[in-house]
């Protein structure tokens, strides 16, 4: 192993990119083919763990934070919270899947497809890790470049806030 | 570092959260499904800020905004859900009815339908359309009876 911590061409952040990866595709399957709803959104914590985990080594790390923060912390807390209001069954369900058939064909093409298309695209280039992406730099670009858009996001969560509220309400005559 | 690895990840992360949407009936986890999704474009946004040259890298603000997307997305989803859940008392994906699907009794169905979503509000209400429509036997509770 040379000082930049390279093995025949392979850097440890290639490692570490396999690994997550492997973990984070192994809980995605399972979010997908679980039996149990409970089980599929606590394994969907382990696929955006890993994620954010990728997010660290390819040097976005204000990213990874708020992956883990909005994501893990609220996005799954929502999600569990609706499959217990909806009284989801504690156990395994039997009819949580269609035929697989159609989503083999379609999620299976897309996704190898799309893999093809990568690998083909960019082989077994090698790029160097670009400037860490702190919260000083992400800022800086956010609020120079993207001003305008960070602005309509805003709009748009208030707007979401409230067709959330009024979609719950209890319609009244 | 090399760039195909992250995206090799995200390509197939999308092919299974892809699967997850057309396979799950559950509401739920068609949410869980999509929200995978949303994740694999989120990883390939990142890569695609390490390699990219010259221009500004502004892969991780997209990232960002994403993020926020899917935060606003999960609440309305969930919304959409629970208001679908006190209509007809399950989050399976295959009791919505079509909202243009008049069905075969045709006039006398789609003026009761339309009575209901007139003084029902949003998506719910479009879901409730397919009340009257006859090949659905089960007597849903619509718009009237709350």
């Amino acid at each position: 192993m040379d000082p930049h911590g390279r093995v025949g061409g392979v850097t440890v952040a290639d490692v570490l990119l396999v690994a997550l990866g492997a973990v984070t595709l192994g809980a995605g399957v399972l979010v997908v083919t679980s039996r149990h709803v409970v089980r599929a959104g606590l394994w969907l914590v382990v696929a955006l763990g890993g994620l954010a985990g990728c997010y660290l080594v390819l040097t976005a790390e204000l990213v990874a934070w708020v992956q883990v923060l909005l994501y893990v912390g609220a996005v799954v807390v929502l999600l569990l919270f609706a499959v217990m209001l909806t009284r989801a069954p504690i156990g395994p369900s039997t009819d949580l899947d269609r035929p697989r058939i159609a989503g083999l064909l379609v999620g299976g093409g897309a996704g190898l497809g799309l893999a093809a298309l990568l690998v083909d695209a960019y082989r077994w280039s090698r790029v160097e890790q670009p400037p860490p992406g702190t919260a000083a730099r992400i800022g800086a670009e956010l609020f120079r470049q993207w001003v305008l858009p960070f602005e309509v996001v805003s709009v748009l969560l208030l707007a979401a806030l409230v067709g959330a509220i009024v979609l719950s309400r209890r319609g009244e005559r | 570092m090399h760039p195909v690895i992250p995206y090799l990840i995200a390509a197939l992360l999308f092919g299974v959260g892809g699967y997850g949407v057309l396979v799950r009936r559950n509401a739920v986890l068609l949410l869980m499904s999509i929200e995978l999704m949303l994740n694999a474009v989120n990883l390939t946004l990142v890569t695609a800020d390490t390699t990219i040259v010259g221009v500004p890298r502004s892969g991780q603000v997209f990232t960002l905004f994403v993020i926020v997307l899917a935060a606003a997305e999960v609440g309305v989803g969930l919304a959409v859900i629970l208001r679908f859940f006190r209509l007809r008392a399950s989050v399976d994906t295959d009791a919505v009815g079509a909202a243009d699907d008049p069905g075969p009794l045709g006039s006398a169905a789609d003026a009761a339908a339309a009575g209901a979503a007139g003084d029902d509000d949003g998506p719910a209400g479009a879901a409730g359309d397919a009340v009257g429509s006859p090949n659905r036997p089960t007597p849903y509770e619509n718009g009237e009876a709350r």
